[in-house]
């Protein structure tokens, strides 16, 4: 596509063979016609939290808070106080005054908490003595408690008064916490991997809150890198090294058990070859998704979508990014997006295949068109996956490019747009053109008739 | 390009077609009246007798030793005048009986009494010499001068005789800014003048006490000597009295003077005390400390108070101040710097002038969407020379009698609180309704006697508009001055209360403060710019004393050539001929070096135009020269700099070589105008910079430095230089550093187009449609980049307004009910597609249209770097030539 501009012959290859998919640039059911760039952080954005219908807040290693509006992009308030990167930031809502109040907890590498106003920009709470970094935060509504992992599980109330806190565990390994309503916080450690999971029990009936460890899962051959809750009956957790297991809330039994080998046929051509190198790493489940029913897993560069209640694979396609996809989510009109390291985000669209025994097209790296089932044929990892009846496949319908860095993750407004994070410091709201025109217009005739025309 | 003359020319609605009145015509109010009726007449030909080259501005002098003299000439320079002899004319101007200004001792009084006389206004004019021009005389006061006053005119001097009646308004009124502004330093300075004289005589009085007092102890009582010294003491005395008296009737200045105008003189209000003080005591030190103490003003602080001799009389040897001491420093140097503006601003030919002054008038109306392609004229420069219109428009200030309103209230100290001041005035000024009838009558009156030609005399328009105001005392005249009157008094009351319990705050600098305060000043003037045009060209009609052409009909004459030769445009149909003068076609090329666009004709000098007339035409010839690296220079904008529409004009000219060079030209200028950002890759920077240069004048919301325009990158660029930058010139650097750039452009390949200069490919977004064909052809006929340039401008500001009617039609994005965003959709599509645009010309005028939005809302919000970047999943598409 772009050997013109190359001038020479021989490098305009490289481009194209580093692209595991090329949709083109005729992209109809891509409805992201307008961005709009957020810039205010200094580093690596990382996190994004969504306050309210129109407010978010970013935050990454500058160790600044930012809180945005979407709609316009309005840079509204700045939470500056802690003094390194931010490792972990959650909403926290509470009632105040009759009506809900939603603040922000942070937690920093300088071993800090803090509580914010998101309106005001005040910290409200703080807490500075921990004596680990807190990794990962967890809010538990209905108990008005929230807890942090670091090197230990603490429980902590509204007014960030520790109420209990776990002994450490097995030299400071790592902590995974579910309590019985399948809350779960997950945690890795840089010390040592820990391979199961830990059930901590909660105890409310006595005067003093305690936190004690009740069972542990060590069904997980290596690091669990994710999980999530599906819905009241099921939780599921990712490893290192692509197993995908689903328990049960209640009694902590395995409901379904999938190894994701990603394997390859052997002598399949130059591409197989390549995708055949692959390290362990690019097994890894980085991030779960999923709605109650579906699962969308982030495998490696690869996607795979998971149906928890028929306990069968829905779909999945092996490359779909160029690099190791940070962030998947499932979409209300039941589209998957996927944000990676290679900086693109990627839409994708379930669609039924036609026939299953339908050859795969050659031209895997062509350019426009086809690719949905060239995946098919070069990413048929096992026949236990092609075995599955009803088997659909991921199709790309559409790509954002934007970033320079990967992107860490996104939070979807509907409509509204879609917020992206990313190392190269920089946010992206990417709205729907047409939309947000007529919004403009809409509000341009708001104006007229207050200022009583031109 | 609204008022571009080919436009407006055409307009004149007059008796050809007094039975119809096309609709499409604009309102009378915008018209230009056409060019005389005169046989043989070139219209841009200078009148050939004059002896000096453009039009200039001469301050004369009646210096009370040598006669009248010329001082000065605005622009300075030998070649403006040419041979003209400035002696000769200042004599001729300043022989005028003006002013019935008597000095010295009026019976009845036994004072030297000081006479504020209003500045005259005159047209003199000189057929021999073929100079015609407007006079304005003024006083200033000199200590030293014969009856403390030194008549002074400035002149403004032309070869068109209609060119200063028919703007004499204008000039009146802007000459009376500079007039006031220098009376005001004047009379800072002349105050200040008599406060030493004072300190001098007090001094002196105290000297002479003593030593009388000495000898009445020596000598006794009636000694010759002191007898002498009494009568010397009593002649200090008078003189002190006399001086005071001077001092008081300058500080009474704006109450004496019942017509708008006042000035201040806070800081010489020690001068009060001190005389308060001197009729307590007469202990010379005591006084004089108190006059150190109480003078904030820090350049009389280190004054020491001389002895005077009791025969320091007049002498004819003296060396009489010049202009700048007489005036403060700065209000002189502003004056010679809004001189130099009203020069510029009278600059070339009478049409020129209409043009401009009507293409202002309509330009500031359209705000809202003229940032799209006009230039945006708000350097200071322009802005003063706005003010200059702005005023002009304003029917108070073309009276003469109501000019004086221009000058502000001057503090001696301080220019700012003047300037604030002043912009609280200009509130009051565009609160007055526009009492257009006085407008009507007053050109009624000066066209009256300006239709008498033959007698070339002078005419006041001082004595005119008083004879008016005596005539209808019931005329908004009256009612207007009174009504000035009463402002004017409270912000004098205001000014003197607020200043003479604290001088001490006058300390602050005053040249900082006054930049600042003229800003916002400006700005005020903003504003109030769209309710006073409307009056602007009213008063110009009335001008009108020769009959108007007959319209010629106009003929469709886009894109055609005109080949004959400038002769034959001396004979025949006068009304073809400025059919041919206005029309698209340009100018005749060829030996006829007189025959200049007026715009370059006015902005440079004689020189300059022979230079850049061979320059155009040598860009005319060269056109089919395919090489775009032989390039006499790279790109006239410099980045950063204020883009001129001089520039863009040149820019016309690479443009037009474009066109011409790449079939493809249109789909790169879709792009531009869509919103896709271009890249414009090549390794020679001069090529590069060229087709930048060349594209720059597509590019909507070009900006007033060029900002959305980068003419030369070396490095990468990232996705918001792609939200910023709408044009690129990118280096193709071969070695692996340009990889990176290599990586940003395939990268971000789907927002941008990239036209290789290299390889001579374009890859962009397909085009279709015929808009701009028109505007880009490449066979096109036109072969001047000027003419081009205007021509671009005439369909871009169709498009801009194709978008304006797009963005303002409430039916077509108000949703009919609440789920209705589908028919919203729809009914977009369909009302582009009415106006006749294809899918692809629908982008440009869709993107034009939230460009004019944004502006609308002042977009940019806190936080956010730039507004919001639209842009398509079209397939783009690779030409080639």
């Amino acid at each position: 596509m772009l050997r013109w501009i190359m001038g020479g012959r021989g490098s305009q290859g490289t481009i194209e063979k580093s692209a595991a998919l090329c949709i083109g640039e005729e992209q109809p059911k891509n409805c992201f016609t307008e961005l709009q760039v957020l810039k205010g952080h200094f580093d690596i954005v990382r996190f994004l939290v969504q306050i309210d219908d129109f407010r978010f807040a970013s935050a990454g290693d500058d160790g600044m808070v930012l809180v945005w509006n979407v709609e316009t992009g309005e840079r509204l308030v700045e939470l500056r106080g802690h003094t390194q990167q931010i490792t972990a930031m959650t909403t926290y809502t509470f009632i105040k005054g009759e009506r809900p109040h939603t603040a922000l907890i942070t937690a920093s590498s300088d071993r800090t908490l803090s509580l914010w106003d998101p309106d005001s920009g005040n910290r409200l709470q703080t807490v500075s003595d921990l004596h680990s970094s807190v990794k990962c935060l967890l809010v538990l509504d209905h108990l008005d408690v929230w807890l942090s992992g670091g090197n230990e599980l603490c429980v902590w109330n509204r007014d960030f008064q520790l109420k209990c806190k776990t002994v450490h565990h097995r030299d400071a390994g790592t902590l995974t916490a579910v309590w019985l309503c399948m809350l779960v916080v997950c945690k890795e450690s840089n010390v040592s991997w820990v391979v199961d999971l830990v059930i901590f029990k909660l105890n409310l009936s006595e005067a003093e809150m305690s936190i004690l460890a009740i069972h542990h899962l060590a069904d997980h051959q290596d690091t669990i890198r994710s999980l999530i809750n599906i819905n009241n009956e099921l939780f599921a957790s990712g490893s290192h090294i692509g197993e995908l297991i689903l328990w049960d809330t209640v009694n902590w039994t395995i409901q379904a058990y999938e190894h994701i080998l990603w394997e390859e046929p052997a002598g399949d051509g130059q591409s197989e070859v390549r995708i055949g190198q692959q390290k362990q790493s690019e097994m890894s489940i980085q991030h779960m998704y999923s709605d109650g029913e579906l699962i969308t897993a982030a495998v490696g560069s690869g996607l795979y979508v998971y149906n928890a209640v028929m306990k069968s694979i829905v779909a999945y396609r092996k490359v779909a990014h160029d690099s190791d996809i940070l962030h998947t989510e499932l979409l209300d009109n039941g589209r998957v997006m996927s944000c990676s390291e290679d900086g693109s985000i990627r839409i994708w669209e379930l669609q039924d295949l036609p026939l299953a025994a339908e050859p795969a097209s050659t031209g895997f790296f062509g350019m426009f068109g086809t690719f949905g089932r060239s995946g098919k044929q070069a990413g048929a990892p096992t026949k236990k996956l092609l075995e599955v009846p009803g088997l659909r496949s991921l199709e790309l319908i559409g790509d954002l490019i934007g970033h320079s860095g990967a992107v860490q993750m996104f939070v979807s407004f509907g409509v509204k747009g879609l917020v992206t994070c990313s190392a190269d410091h920089l946010l992206i709201v990417w709205k729907d053109g047409k939309r947000e025109s007529q919004l403009r217009s809409l509000a341009l005739f708001q104006k007229l008739e207050q200022s009583g025309g031109l | 390009m609204i008022g571009s003359p080919d436009v407006v020319a055409f307009t004149k609605d007059d008796d050809f077609g007094d039975s119809y009145t096309d609709p499409c015509l604009l309102p009378a109010e915008f018209s230009v009246p056409l060019f005389p009726h005169a046989a043989n007449a070139n219209p841009w030909t200078k009148t050939s007798y004059a002896k000096f080259s453009k039009d200039f501005i001469l301050i004369s002098e009646f210096s009370e030793q040598v006669g009248p003299q010329p001082l000065l000439t605005i622009p300075d320079d030998p070649r403006v005048c040419g041979t003209f002899d400035l002696n000769y004319f200042s004599l001729r101007i300043m022989s005028v009986d003006y002013q019935a200004s008597f000095v010295g001792h009026p019976p009845g009084c036994s004072y030297p009494k000081l006479n504020f006389v209003e500045d005259s206004k005159v047209v003199l004019g000189d057929s021999k010499e073929g100079a015609f021009a407007y006079v304005h005389h003024l006083t200033l006061y000199d200590l030293e001068a014969r009856g403390f006053v030194r008549p002074f005119c400035m002149a403004y001097i032309s070869a068109d005789e209609r060119k200063i009646m028919q703007q004499f308004q204008q000039l009146s009124s802007g000459f009376s800014k500079a007039s006031e502004s220098l009376k005001s330093g004047n009379r800072k300075a002349f105050a200040n003048e008599l406060e030493k004289k004072l300190q001098d005589l007090e001094y002196t009085r105290t000297v002479l006490h003593k030593e009388t007092e000495l000898q009445k102890m020596n000598n006794g009582c009636y000694s010759t000597q002191v007898i002498e010294k009494a009568n010397e003491l009593a002649n200090v005395e008078k003189s002190i009295y006399e001086h005071k008296d001077l001092l008081r009737q300058i500080m009474s200045y704006p109450n004496k003077k019942m017509d708008t105008d006042y000035v201040q003189y806070e800081p010489e209000k020690p001068v009060e005390t001190n005389m308060v003080d001197h009729t307590f005591s007469s202990t010379h030190s005591i006084s004089r400390d108190k006059c150190v103490e109480t003078d904030n003003a820090s350049q009389q602080l280190s004054y020491t108070p001389q002895l005077i001799k009791a025969k320091s009389a007049k002498c004819f040897d003296k060396r009489l101040k010049t202009l700048e001491e007489l005036c403060d420093s700065n209000f002189f140097h502003q004056t010679m710097d809004h001189l130099n503006l009203i020069e510029k601003t009278f600059r070339g030919d009478l049409c020129f002038i209409y043009t401009s002054q009507i293409d202002w008038a309509l330009l500031s109306k359209q705000k809202i969407s003229s940032f799209l392609f006009e230039e945006e004229r708000h350097g200071e420069e322009e802005e003063n020379s706005r003010n200059l219109y702005d005023t002009d428009h304003n029917p108070h200030i073309a009276l003469p009698s109501l000019s004086n309103l221009s000058g502000e209230p001057m503090s001696l100290e301080s220019y700012a609180t003047c300037v604030e001041i002043g912009h609280h005035k200009l509130e009051l000024e565009s609160m007055e309704g526009p009492p257009e009838s006085s407008t009507s009558d007053i050109t009624q009156e000066t066209s009256e006697e300006a239709v008498d030609t033959e007698t070339k005399g002078s005419f006041s328009s001082d004595r005119s508009i008083e004879a008016l105001g005596n005539i209808s005392p019931a005329n908004p005249n009256g009612f207007v001055r009174r009504s000035t009157n009463e402002v004017c008094t409270v912000t004098l009351s205001e000014q003197q209360g607020e200043i003479l319990p604290g001088a001490a705050p006058d300390k602050m600098s005053p040249s900082l403060g006054y930049k600042l305060d003229v800003y916002t000043a400006d700005m005020f003037e903003t504003e109030n710019l769209v309710q006073i045009d409307t009056a602007c060209c009213i008063g110009q009609d009335g001008f009108i004393y020769e009959e108007p052409l007959p319209v010629p009909v106009q003929q469709c004459c886009e894109d055609t050539v005109v080949k004959q030769e400038p002769l034959s445009l001396l004979q025949g149909d006068p009304a073809l001929q400025v059919d041919y003068i206005f029309g698209e076609s340009g100018l005749p090329l060829g030996p006829s070096m007189g025959l200049m666009l007026p715009e370059e004709s006015t902005s440079v000098h004689s020189e300059e135009m022979a230079r850049m007339n061979i320059e155009d035409v040598s860009d005319c010839t060269s056109y089919m020269s395919t090489s775009t690296s032989s390039d006499r220079a790279g790109s006239p904008f410099t980045y950063g700099s204020l883009i001129t529409v001089k520039q863009k004009k040149k820019a016309g000219n690479s443009a037009l070589r474009f066109i011409r060079q790449y079939p493809f030209a249109q789909q790169a200028i879709f792009c531009v105008l869509s919103g896709q950002t271009l890249v414009v890759l090549g390794a020679e920077e001069g090529t590069v910079r060229k087709l930048v240069n060349a594209l720059s004048i597509f590019v909507p919301n070009l900006g007033k430095y060029g900002e959305t325009v980068q003419p030369w990158l070396t490095t990468s660029f990232q996705l918001t230089d792609l939200q910023r930058w709408k044009l690129i010139g990118l280096q193709r650097v071969a070695s692996p550093a340009g990889s990176s750039m290599l990586h940003s452009l395939s990268r971000y390949s789907r927002y941008i187009g990239i036209l290789d200069c290299d390889n001579k490919t374009l890859r962009c977004h397909p085009y279709r449609g015929t808009v701009l064909g028109h505007m880009a052809d490449h066979r096109t006929q036109i072969k001047r980049g000027s003419t081009y340039y205007l021509h671009v401008q005439s369909m871009l500001t169709q498009l801009a307004a194709k978008a304006f009617l797009y963005t303002f039609c409430h039916h077509v994005h108000l949703p009919i009910n609440t789920d209705d965003q589908g028919s919203v959709e729809l009914r977009r599509t369909n009302f582009l597609l009415q106006l006749g645009y294809t899918e692809e010309e629908s982008k440009i005028i869709q993107f034009l249209s939230e460009l004019i939005k944004q502006n609308f809302f002042q977009w940019p919000l806190k936080g956010l770097s730039q507004s919001v970047f639209s842009f398509s999943y079209t397939t783009s598409v690779l030409y080639k030539i």
